[in-house]
């Protein structure tokens, strides 16, 4: 404690820095990383009906561990249709549902940016309120809404649009639209955040200067939000692609998302080493979006600062 | 001032249309006599007195409360701590394998999470129950207390901690009489992401728990799977009326406190 630092200020003794970054370090590497390796373990054992249902390759020394690994679970993936198909269908539903809910969201970020300024707290807020409703809740409240007796389609014959009813829930469609309503505040926000730091006469300059008021918002608001639109893709992205909620509610026996795949391959056949390989092959598939995702977010906080 | 096109008019309601109509369905019809979900038979409260009178779902709320408050608090402390050391700790050995993992869980997939703190546990002979999901969902929750966090402390000014500093103070004095009173409407809103994310938690909760331990969203799962039911609508009814409230009155409390704090200021300035 005592000790005076450079400047006469009591400095933190040593320790207690090293306590204050211990903590939280090693409470995130005992159940964040080290977990993975578990996994990854996992991934390369066989499997045994014993409880737990893997037989353990650390036992006897690295050489006989080392001799023992094999890469049969991944191999086994590449043998059976049904694990690529669901990465590729995964890949697919995921990148088309992050487009679309940049494409439903970025007008209405774009619209809060643009409003009052003593709207935008409430607005803001009306964003961020369905994301601390359940999103369980939210899911389910579209069952109701889609299915064939459902509100949307009620709707569309009473306006005459259809003449019978249109079968959404069970479908891809479905899938889209829960992932759209279910993340779009992901995206809005961090758009919103970027369109709100745009200094508006810079548009005006443009516009000044002969630009169409369409040109302007190509050449300058589109990428003046760029690192907003980039977060929140990744922030829709990232965590669709290994959805289990909406595609297992909303999506139906055509919809192959590896999340599924990967729930039911551990809690209905109970294989937990295919389980863990297909972990492992989802989280390389994440690493390089999970990696660009943090290297925009720190370039943005230093950019804050 | 700016005035509002009719493009940005059209897509703000029609934005709010499309978030808000699901629930307000949801709702409405958690007051419907009929077992039919879509069929509109007259007004009822029957749902929510057989709801209240299901001993499961009570004692599957009681478990996730209990998790909830758990597992936010001790995310909490552990969330302001990695802030804290993200933002003011300097440089320090494997900084970037800390940020990578305070990041990380923000966007992981949950069935990836879930997995691998089950295998985990598992392998360390923990016997499944309450005491599993708490340190679950500590974990990836105070990753998003600590981003909270840590954007409050970018933007405060360091020199009012410097001149506490200067003026005497210990780096723990400082903390608490100066950095923690200005952070605190981040760390409660931390504290709340924290709290709503647990008792959100579906994925992670299945893959943690043991038969010892059903949490609420577990129960709403295995009755949501066949299908919607009116039971569930007035659950959602009673969970979205409690967010709204207190979503609502965090930001009244919020406003006024920024509002005090401008007078505050304008004090401060004015006796200088």
């Amino acid at each position: 404690m005592g000790q005076l630092d450079k400047n006469g200020r009591r400095a933190a003794g040593p320790m207690k820095r090293a306590i204050l970054i211990a903590m939280p370090y090693t409470w995130l590497l005992a159940l964040f990383l080290i977990p993975f390796a578990v996994v990854f373990k996992i991934s390369l054992s066989d499997i045994e009906l014993s409880i737990p249902p893997y037989t353990p390759t650390m036992k006897d020394g690295l050489w006989n561990m080392l001799s023992r690994l094999d890469f049969e679970n991944f191999v086994f993936l590449t043998q059976d249709d049904l694990y690529w198909k669901a990465y590729v269908s995964s890949l697919r539903i995921a990148l088309i549902s992050t487009v679309l809910t940049l494409v439903v969201g970025y007008p209405i970020a774009y619209a809060m940016a643009r409003a009052p300024e003593q709207w935008r707290p409430t607005l803001l807020m009306l964003v961020i309120l369905p994301f601390w409703t359940s999103f369980l809740i939210r899911v389910y409240a579209w069952i109701g809404i889609l299915s064939n007796e459902g509100f949307l389609n009620k709707f569309l014959l009473w306006i005459g649009l259809i003449n019978e009813p249109l079968t959404i829930l069970n479908t891809n469609a479905a899938v889209f639209i829960g992932i759209v309503y279910t993340y779009l505040p992901f995206m809005i926000l961090p758009i919103y955040s970027a369109l709100d730091r745009l200094d508006g006469s810079l548009i005006e300059a443009a516009e000044d200067l002969g630009c169409s008021r369409i040109k302007a918002f190509w050449l300058i608001t589109i990428p003046l939000s760029r690192n907003g639109i980039i977060a929140g893709c990744f922030l829709v992205f990232i965590p669709a692609l290994g959805e289990f909620v909406i595609p297992s509610l909303l999506g139906g026996s055509g919809t192959l998302m590896i999340g599924k795949v990967l729930f039911e391959e551990f809690f209905s056949n109970r294989d937990w080493p295919v389980a863990s390989a297909v972990a492992v092959v989802l989280l390389l598939i994440l690493i390089i979006p999970i990696v660009l995702f943090q290297h925009n977010e720190q370039k943005q906080a230093e950019a804050d600062t | 001032m700016t005035r509002l096109s009719l493009f940005n008019v059209v897509s703000l309601t029609f934005g709010f249309v499309f978030l808000y109509v699901p629930m307000l369905i949801l709702v409405i019809y958690s007051f419907n006599k009929s077992k039919l979900v879509t069929v509109w038979a007259g007004f009822s409260t029957k749902w929510y007195s057989e709801l209240l009178a299901n001993d499961a779902f009570l004692d599957a709320a009681w478990v996730t409360v209990k998790v909830a408050v758990l597992s936010s608090s001790i995310a909490t402390v552990l969330g302001t701590m990695a802030a804290y050391v993200l933002v003011r700790g300097g440089r320090f050995f494997g900084r970037t394998l800390f940020s990578g993992m305070i990041y990380a869980p923000l966007v992981m997939p949950e069935v990836i999470t879930g997995l691998s703190l089950l295998l985990l546990f598992i392998g360390m002979g923990l016997d499944r129950g309450v005491l599993t999901i708490v340190l679950a969902h500590t974990t990836f929750s105070m990753c998003f207390v600590s981003v909270v966090v840590s954007s409050r402390l970018m933007t405060f000014d360091n020199s009012l901690e410097e001149a506490a500093l200067d003026l005497g103070a210990s780096p723990l004095e400082a903390f608490r009489l100066v950095t923690l009173p200005i952070i605190a409407p981040a760390v409660i809103s931390g504290w709340l992401l924290a709290f709503t994310l647990s008792l959100d938690d579906l994925v992670i909760a299945a893959f943690t728990s043991g038969p010892s331990a059903t949490t609420l969203p577990m129960k709403i799962w295995s009755s949501v799977r066949l299908g919607v039911s009116p039971e569930i609508n007035a659950l959602s009814t009673i969970l979205i009326a409690m967010v709204t409230i207190g979503v609502v009155a965090a930001s009244l409390a919020s406003k006024q406190a920024a509002l005090r704090a401008k007078r505050d200021e304008q004090k401060a300035a004015r006796m200088t």
